[in-house]
């Protein structure tokens, strides 16, 4: 599993650099995530632009990288592709994470 | 005419993998709609998910075959292990994950069968002969008459 991280007006940028987080990546995502954020900005977008399929094992990771923030920082998302969009939507899962059509809509987020 | 072609696998992720990737190519090559290939391809691979964790969890070589079937306005993917039957030899309710509780009890796992049954139109389950045999069927958009 490849993940890049860059800083952007506060925010920690994160980059899957993969195109699917399945069943046989999500626990190396788990860590890899865990890593990256385990010091800086509260705010952690994860750039999701270059992934084409995410499975609920992904998800899950996802989630599970989410809570590893703790209450104090936050996980958003960016750049979902369909399916991956899609598969947020159908579990409602898209109502517990804010999804940000692209890394720059993301971060001007941050701005206001 | 049904068109139609199978693979088998090793029950390991990894296989598992190239072997969902492998089927939605050939699936393409029989002319599977493209706006119907995404809601397939995360059917199948929570189906398979579930064969390669419960079924085979406690081995890495059981082995996994996957026939589809594609007419003209039905896919049918059948998926077969030799594993021990689904619990109570029934298909799973697959009710949506409670999220509602709060961060620390949103669930991290417990969608697959949700996603199986909002993204088919029908599903079958039997056991025969010491095999489970599950179906997951699609409807297809109407195509052109050739």
């Amino acid at each position: 599993m490849s993940l890049t991280s860059t800083q952007a007006d506060g925010a920690q940028i994160v980059t899957v650099n993969a195109d699917r987080i399945d069943a046989a990546m999500a626990i190396q995502f788990k860590e890899d995530m865990r890593t990256e954020t385990e010091s800086g900005p509260d705010r952690v977008i994860l750039d999701l632009s270059l992934v084409q399929f995410i499975d609920s094992s992904g998800l899950g990771a996802i989630v599970a990288a989410m809570k590893q923030l703790g209450r104090d920082r936050r996980l958003d998302l960016a750049g979902p592709t369909p399916m991956v969009e899609k598969v947020f939507r159908l579990t409602r899962m898209d109502t517990i994470f804010t999804l940000y059509a692209s890394l720059n809509d993301a971060v001007s987020a941050n701005e206001t | 005419m049904a068109e139609t072609f199978a693979c088998s696998f090793e029950a390991t992720e990894q296989s598992a993998r190239s072997c969902i990737l492998a089927v939605m190519e050939g699936l393409r090559d029989i002319d599977l709609p493209a706006d119907r290939a995404g809601d397939v391809q995360i059917a199948l691979t929570e189906a398979v998910n579930n064969v390669v964790e419960h079924a085979y969890a406690d081995t890495s070589n059981g082995e996994i075959r996957i026939q589809c079937d594609l007419s003209s306005d039905l896919l049918k993917i059948r998926i077969i292990d030799t594993g021990p039957p689904l619990p109570k030899g029934e298909l799973p309710a697959g009710q949506p994950a409670d999220i509602s509780g709060p961060l620390e009890a949103l669930p991290e796992g417990g969608f697959g069968w949700y996603l199986i049954r909002q993204l088919t139109c029908k599903l079958h389950y039997e056991r025969q002969a010491g095999s489970n045999l599950l179906s997951l069927f699609f409807d297809m958009p109407s195509r052109p008459v050739s």
